[in-house]
């Protein structure tokens, strides 16, 4: 009765669905060595930031929904890096290593984790909803796929002024299956919106693996709108330089949209309850050789640009800084109960229905 | 004062607005080369140009979510939906978007925009083409929500809300664009949350807001001539509610109808209902009613359709209920 069958069984993600990174070293791609150790930092930042947060959840420091964008740090840094500060970042709910990329400090975004009036958002958004909009980095959202249009948006407001900036938007791969996905294509396209759509491809849509849930290669939902496109390897942080050089050059000067795919791998589950039991520990060690971080590591080795010694003692002064967050955000005060009311209009003296 | 209709009243406000401020644009679907499927946008794309007056493709959640993210990028658009029926494909832009995000970026972000066009029944339409919205926005925090009756309120509250910094919704009716009155020419605002006594009578108040307000009219001067003398409050704005001028007025009338075009649980008219016997019980010499559409959708047959929209003689009986006659 195979035919009232309505999901496929999954063939599995295989790193051999990465395409080959790129063959230019940092040099080549116009990168100072005190960019390559910005980046290692960053990546590591992000990294470390998220195991001390699990583990702080595990410890029950603070409620709600984590989900960790570990495996995922080669793309936010290697894009941060390459965009001009004003240009807009705008993401889903994994959206940590997006928040500290942009301009929130590790202090800020793990105090919102813990639901503090220090933290990014004085505490109001939680994990799913960093913002830091003076850094033009627009959240955090929680709806799969609702913040596409929103990217195409703050495209839109760029090309109505005419300042040359561009907007750039992430999203998992479950959210290709949304309806809000094509409307947004099919405006930006239409429209010549300057906007760099980006699906980060980690291979599950939650637990349902890409081959169950769409019907299609991602890529090809650019196809339907004669957008221009690209497949790119996001475990290595150089690629996502070096394509990324490209397309906001190309995005800059044509105002014409791109769909970023941007083949990553998620190490975590999808958030904290993931039972995992929608993928093997093969696939899992597979991936794990090509964690961008100990990549970008052994390039700082081999090419000489610091010493083991050296590396260890940027990491150190990470954890540090990790540690200092943790008890930042623990020693921080709650939002006073009087902010319940603050920020929902904006006018002090809204007067709320009681 | 010039006479205008209702849609030349919107008119006029969207253009007085957007000759004020460059940032104010209006997109929608045939706002433009078609002038408007209501004719509300007519000549604007001659005098703004394709820039500012925006044709969309038939595609709500997508435009909606294109002016979420443009008003938190700095401009101030304004949406036209052909009708707020339609606006129920992309409302998550507007209940999660457009509602929510500067409370979840603890205050960073404004998002001044406005979502206007008709709402609630307009003839035989059929179910899908004949809800009344204002219940459902006013449930979420965040959103400001406005349902002018007549031409003079519409474009005071509508230059009110281009200029207000919060997402607003701008309720209009298609059996109204044409109802004429005079209108205060260039610079008129009407604060959002102010309603207005539209009628001063002393044996009973009734509370009635967009096309609405003109059922409870012809009921009031049906009932002026058994002697009952009706006052008739048009909150103008749904959210936030001048909950003080109803209560003064039901304080000196001590019986109160609300009349809502919507269906009747959970809205509007239950809500007003609530406050009332909240604030002004003591006051009260007889039950809080209202007047609605009954609990179901809209039917299309003309006889069923005309005992499903809430009529003079419903608001008569209702008042004749509560003035014990």
């Amino acid at each position: 009765m195979s035919n009232t069958v309505f999901t496929p069984s999954g063939t599995f993600y295989k790193t051999t669905d990465l395409p080959a990174p790129t063959k230019k070293d940092h040099k080549k791609l116009g990168l100072s060595t005190d960019q390559v150790i910005h980046l290692f930092k960053e990546m590591y930042l992000v990294r470390r930031f998220e195991e001390r947060a699990a583990q702080q959840y595990q410890k029950g420091k603070f409620g709600g929904f984590l989900h960790l964008y570990i495996g995922q740090e080669a793309l936010s840094s290697g894009v941060a890096m390459v965009l001009e500060p004003e240009d807009d970042i705008i993401t889903a709910y994994r959206d940590h290593g997006w928040g500290l990329v942009r301009g929130i400090s590790a202090r800020e975004g793990m105090a919102e984790l813990f639901g503090k009036a220090t933290g990014s958002s004085r505490g109001k958004g939680g994990s799913m909803h960093y913002f830091k909009a003076d850094h033009h980095m627009w959240g955090g959202h929680g709806i799969v796929g609702a913040h596409i249009p929103v990217a195409a948006g703050l495209a839109f407001a760029n090309k109505y002024n005419g300042n040359g900036k561009i907007s750039t938007c992430f999203f998992g791969d479950g959210a290709v299956d949304q309806g809000a996905l094509h409307e947004a294509f099919n405006l930006a396209q239409l429209w010549k919106l300057p906007v760099i759509f980006v699906v980060e491809n980690n291979g599950y849509s939650m637990g349902t693996a890409l081959a169950r849930h769409t019907a299609t290669d991602v890529w090809k939902r650019a196809l339907a709108y004669d957008m221009d496109h690209a497949i790119i390897n996001a475990m290595d942080v150089f690629s996502v330089v070096e394509a990324f050089q490209g397309f906001a050059k190309k995005v800059r000067e044509t105002s014409m949209p791109i769909f970023v795919e941007a083949r990553t791998y998620r190490y975590r589950g999808h958030s904290m309850s993931d039972p995992g039991n929608y993928r093997t520990k093969e696939e899992m060690e597979e991936f794990r050789d090509t964690d961008p971080i100990e990549r970008l590591k052994s390039h700082i080795l081999n090419s000489k640009i610091a010493s083991e010694a050296e590396v260890q003692a940027w990491m150190d002064a990470v954890e540090a800084e990790v540690l200092d967050a943790v008890d930042f955000a623990e020693n921080s005060p709650q939002p006073d109960l009087s902010e319940l009311y603050d920020h929902v209009y904006v006018e002090n003296d809204y007067p709320f229905h009681r | 004062m010039p006479e205008l209709q209702f849609r030349e009243a919107i008119r006029e406000a969207l253009n007085e607005e957007m000759r004020r401020d460059e940032r104010v644009y209006i997109m929608g679907e045939e706002v433009a080369e078609y002038d408007g499927a209501y004719k509300v946008t007519q000549g604007m794309l001659a005098e703004f140009g394709p820039k500012r007056v925006i044709d969309t493709p038939i595609s709500e959640l997508g435009f909606a979510g294109i002016g979420v993210g443009s008003a938190m990028n700095g401009l101030r658009p304004v949406v036209e939906f052909m009708t707020f029926n339609f606006a129920l494909v992309g409302v998550d832009q507007i209940l999660n978007n457009a509602a929510k995000i500067r409370y979840m970026s603890g205050g960073q972000v404004k998002i001044p925009i406005v979502f206007r066009g008709p709402n609630a029944s307009a003839g035989q339409l059929g179910a899908t083409h004949s809800v009344s919205f204002e219940a459902m926005y006013s449930h979420f925090p965040g959103l400001k929500v406005i349902y002018a009756s007549e031409p003079a309120d519409a474009k005071g509250l509508l230059k009110s809300a281009i200029r207000d910094d919060n997402p607003v919704i701008f309720l209009e009716s298609e059996q109204m664009y044409g109802m004429k009155q005079e209108v205060p020419e260039g610079e008129y605002l009407i604060p959002i949350g102010q309603g207005k006594i539209k009628r001063e009578g002393k044996d009973v108040t009734i509370v009635a807001h967009g096309k609405m307000l003109h059922v409870a009219r012809k009921a009031a001067d049906e009932l002026s001539k058994s002697g009952v003398e009706a006052e008739i409050i048009d909150p103008r704005t749904i959210k936030p509610l001048d909950l003080p001028m109803i209560l003064e007025s039901v304080r000196k009338t001590n019986r109160c109808v609300i009349v809502d075009e919507a269906h009747p649980f959970a809205g509007t008219a239950a809500e007003i209902g609530f406050l009332i016997q909240r604030e002004a019980f003591d006051h009260l010499d007889a039950p809080v009613l209202r007047v609605t559409l009954p609990d179901t959708p809209a039917p299309f047959a003309k006889n069923l359709f005309d005992a499903w929209l809430p009529s003079p003689k419903n608001v008569i009986d209702a008042v004749n209920a509560v003035t014990y006659r």
